[in-house]
């Protein structure tokens, strides 16, 4: 049963780096055939991307830097990859997005949370990964894309459940 | 119908720390149930976080958010007795609110 999952996984991940190197325009389409019948518009558009980039380019940016003002608290191993509690605090002025990525996760991006004036800059939620992998707190500011990174360990796997 | 979310929301100063534990199986529509067929996909797709009508947190989420979802959240400029409330749209077009007074 894990092995097939693994497997699974596996072949869903790789055929999607396929189809983006292709260009083939297939990867879109998968992903919105895995996601929902309602999933149009913007707003759903990033969770279709499969990389970083690709999830800030789908948010309307060019790239990201890395920054020492984002606060990123997770944990180092993770026993259960399936809930995984994460901890996000932005100390750059004018945050208005916080998002969660997992680059090895079948969808990239995990969770995006607007934050409007009045609301601190700072998320705690649970998520699932997938497999040992960087986690990534993308923030956006009046200023750009900004980001910091963390490795969780995973020893079991969070998609399959 | 959805199980009630159980939603605390406590003023700590200024600031308003709400905390909610939201009753779903965020199912990604990649996992096999026990027939081994994949069981299909769903998930929350939306939250919306307001206190007394005011926006103060919007979400997007996509499959990788835990079943049963935790979240919390800091606010300013809720005092006590506020009403927080919570609503939750999901990949099959149900949704849910709850709502909870500051305390």
């Amino acid at each position: 049963m894990t092995v097939d999952r693994r497997k699974f996984l596996g072949l869903t991940g790789g055929g999607g780096v396929l189809a983006l190197c292709a260009g083939t325009g297939l990867l879109p389409r998968l992903a919105a055939a895995l996601t929902s019948p309602l999933a149009a518009g913007d707003t759903r558009k990033p969770f279709e991307a499969s990389t970083l980039d690709a999830v800030i380019k789908a948010f309307g940016g060019a790239a990201s830097q890395a920054s020492g003002d984002i606060d990123l608290r997770a944990p180092e191993i993770a026993e259960n990859g399936a809930v995984v509690p994460i901890e996000i605090t932005s100390k750059l002025p004018g945050t208005k997005l916080i998002a969660i990525v997992s680059e090895k996760n079948p969808h990239a991006l995990s969770a995006a949370f607007h934050i409007p004036e009045g609301t601190e800059a700072w998320i705690s939620t649970r998520v699932k990964i997938a497999e040992t992998s960087n986690v990534v707190a993308l923030v956006q500011t009046d200023k750009g894309f900004f980001h910091a990174e963390r490795l969780v360990k995973v020893t079991l796997g969070g998609c399959g459940g | 119908m959805a199980d009630p979310m159980k939603i605390r929301a406590a003023l700590n100063g200024d600031v308003v720390e709400v905390k909610a534990l939201m009753a779903h199986p965020m199912e990604t529509g990649l996992r096999k149930g026990s027939d081994g067929k994949l069981v299909p996909a769903h998930y929350i797709e939306t939250v919306k976080v307001a206190c007394n009508g005011r926006e103060v947190l919007s979400a997007d989420w996509g499959p990788a958010v835990s079943k049963n979802p935790f979240l919390a959240l800091r606010f300013k400029g809720g005092k006590a007795g506020d009403k927080v409330s919570i609503t939750w749209t999901d990949s099959a077009g149900e949704s849910r609110t709850d709502e909870v007074a500051i305390g």
